[in-house]
């Protein structure tokens, strides 16, 4: 057999069960290219003899014909969800050292599915970023170069540890989240696919917070397939989160190679973006045709208010940042900087645990909070949050089956190009994607094609609350019409 | 509306972060950025409109008030800076 790193989770899935390999052979495989792969910083614990421990299980349970639905599928998890044993920091110099007793629900729901972890995987500061460069823990490096050039690029953030390790064939899935484009950003940059569910499919309980009404897990993994198998086991309900949905959880893979035909396909004028790189545009046009193509109905639609989406989340955000992050106070767990009372040992705690950009948001969150200003932005912005989902409402009513948009507004860049004094510029990243948080809808980023640098880049999917099924069917035919991505080169071995 | 530096202070003070004096400045004309980014969304008519508290409506679950957790407390405190005697330990607050 080739090597086992080069299996899709389906195809490593359908080898275990056909007994051409085993769970144990296929964890060594990843363990022997995480261990070659540390260049990319994607990982900040590693768990080699867990990973093992779990495969030998998983191969007994094969042996014994009771296989689960990801047995012996071995995979990272995003450093914001906590594992019981196993270090959690959130990219946080404040959380470091902190090792949860309890594991979080759609963890959890892995491992009892079969599933094996390889470790802990790097992200932006309590996700707080899209270059994964505020992690404590040092900048994720992509596995994809600019052609002919040795420039690190990002892989996008906050789960650039999860898409970097996927891309680079170091995981076959792994788990990430997503507050303003956190999961399809950084799938997009580094020719991944990514889900962010709608709210409330899948359980918060156990991931470190950062604003609440907005968090929400999903996974990224190399096909749509592989995604879709993955949110079956991370959905579900969870009576441990009060915005855990009580909905049965369908079996996603089934909606791939289901017919689009007569499918209404929204295109929103609102996303043409003055300045927009002329091949962010040709990509977009491609991915009407493979609509047309494959039978789908092109509607032009109209989101008024997706200006205000950018401006409003960053009031919403931090403002619930601030209060989540307000427990981190060098009390019941993490960092403790001694002062000369109380006060100022919060004080020294706060100042030395946190990163810049998250002292930043923090500070935002609690001016829009304070007295005299709740009203004037936080009150206005949920108000025009109101207006945001109601425009996707609209057009849904209208018959609009899914929302096809670019997932960023350019490639990959490169690792310090953007950490310049304006923090604007950086958030300007999610611009595609922080709609679809604010309304609560589910989104899905799908590789479509190579940037003139030969950097993949990546379509978006909007579509119904709960009808993740549908941007499954109709991502599997992106996937389909579009041209195959390479795989990026190996250059760190 | 922008931030002045005694502002920058007070926020800080009101988050409990410490700020050096020379890292005011700096962190003055970052949070005047965001507010001026954030400054377009007077624009908006939001006369009648209500605002979010639940994105996606559902009914608020309820639970019996019932202990159903506990008796864990060296779990509780096992990442506690300092502990004693499974209490939290902190600076004195009463003289």
């Amino acid at each position: 057999m080739t090597d086992l790193t080069d299996l899709t989770l389906a195809g490593a899935r359908d080898a275990l069960l056909r007994k051409q390999t085993s769970a144990v052979d296929l964890a060594k495989a990843h363990i022997a290219a995480i261990e070659k792969a540390r260049a990319l910083n994607a990982f900040i614990v590693e768990t080699p003899d867990k990973a093992l421990a779990m495969a030998q299980a998983s191969d007994e349970m094969i042996a014994k014909g009771e296989a689960r639905p990801l047995e012996g599928l071995p995979l990272g998890i995003k450093d914001l969800y906590c594992t019981s044993g196993v270090q959690t920091t959130a990219g946080s110099h404040m959380l470091e050292g902190f090792v949860p007793p309890y594991e979080s629900t759609v963890s959890a729901h892995l491992w009892r599915d079969g599933a094996t972890m390889l470790g802990k995987l790097n992200l932006d500061e309590f996700a707080m970023g899209s270059s994964n460069e505020t992690s404590y823990f040092g900048p994720v490096i992509s596995p994809w170069r600019r052609a002919g050039q040795t420039t690190p690029l990002t892989p996008g953030g906050s789960s650039g540890g999860s898409a970097s390790a996927v891309a680079a064939h170091l995981c076959l899935g792994a788990t990430a989240s997503d507050t303003g484009g956190s999961i399809r950003q950084p799938a997009a940059f580094t020719g991944t696919v990514g889900i962010k569910p709608t709210y409330g499919r899948c359980s918060r309980w156990g991931m470190v917070a950062f604003a609440s009404s907005l968090d929400q897990a999903g996974p990224i993994a190399r096909t749509v397939r592989d995604t879709a198998i993955l949110m079956r086991s991370m959905a579900g309900h969870d009576p441990k989160d009060t915005t855990s949905i009580d909905l049965p959880v369908p079996d996603y893979e089934t909606a791939l190679g289901r017919s689009i035909k007569g499918m209404k396909i929204g295109i929103p004028k609102e996303y043409r973006m003055d300045g927009m790189p002329a091949e962010i545009e040709t990509l977009w046009q491609q991915g009407i045709d493979w609509m047309k193509g494959a039978g789908a109905e092109i509607v032009d639609i109209s989101l008024p208010h997706t200006r205000y989406a950018l401006p409003a989340y960053y009031i919403v955000a931090p403002a619930e940042a601030s209060s989540n992050l307000a427990r981190y106070d060098g009390v019941r767990y993490g960092l403790r900087v001694p002062g000369k009372d109380i006060a100022s040992m919060y004080e020294n705690t706060r100042a030395a645990g946190f990163g810049k950009e998250v002292r930043r948001r923090i500070m935002i969150g609690t001016y829009v909070l304070s007295a005299g200003y709740y009203d004037a932005y936080y009150v206005r912005a949920q108000k025009i949050r109101t207006l945001i989902k109601r425009d996707f409402e609209t057009v849904f009513e209208a018959g609009v089956d899914a929302i096809l948009t670019p997932a960023t507004p350019s490639a990959a860049f490169g690792l310090g190009e953007k950490s310049a004094a304006d923090p604007i510029e950086m958030y300007l990243n999610d611009i595609f994607t922080v709609t679809v948080n604010m309304a609560g809808l589910p989104g899905i980023a799908v590789p479509a094609g190579l940037s003139s640098e030969g950097l993949p880049l990546g379509l978006q999917l909007i579509g119904r609350a709960f009808d993740e099924e549908t941007l499954f069917s109709v991502a599997d035919v992106i996937e389909q019409s579009a041209p195959k991505l390479p795989q990026a080169a190996k250059w760190w071995i | 509306m922008s931030v002045d530096q005694a502002t920058v202070r007070r926020i800080a003070h009101l988050a409990r972060i410490k700020v050096a004096d020379e890292e005011v400045p700096h962190l003055q004309n970052e949070l005047n950025a965001i507010l001026a980014f954030v400054e377009d969304l007077t624009k908006v008519d939001v006369e009648g409109v209500e605002p979010m508290t639940s994105v996606i409506p559902m009914p608020m679950k309820k639970r019996r008030d019932v202990v159903n957790d506990g008796g864990i407390p060296d779990e509780i405190v096992a990442n506690a800076p300092v502990s004693e005697d499974h209490f939290f330990m902190v600076p004195k607050v009463v003289e």
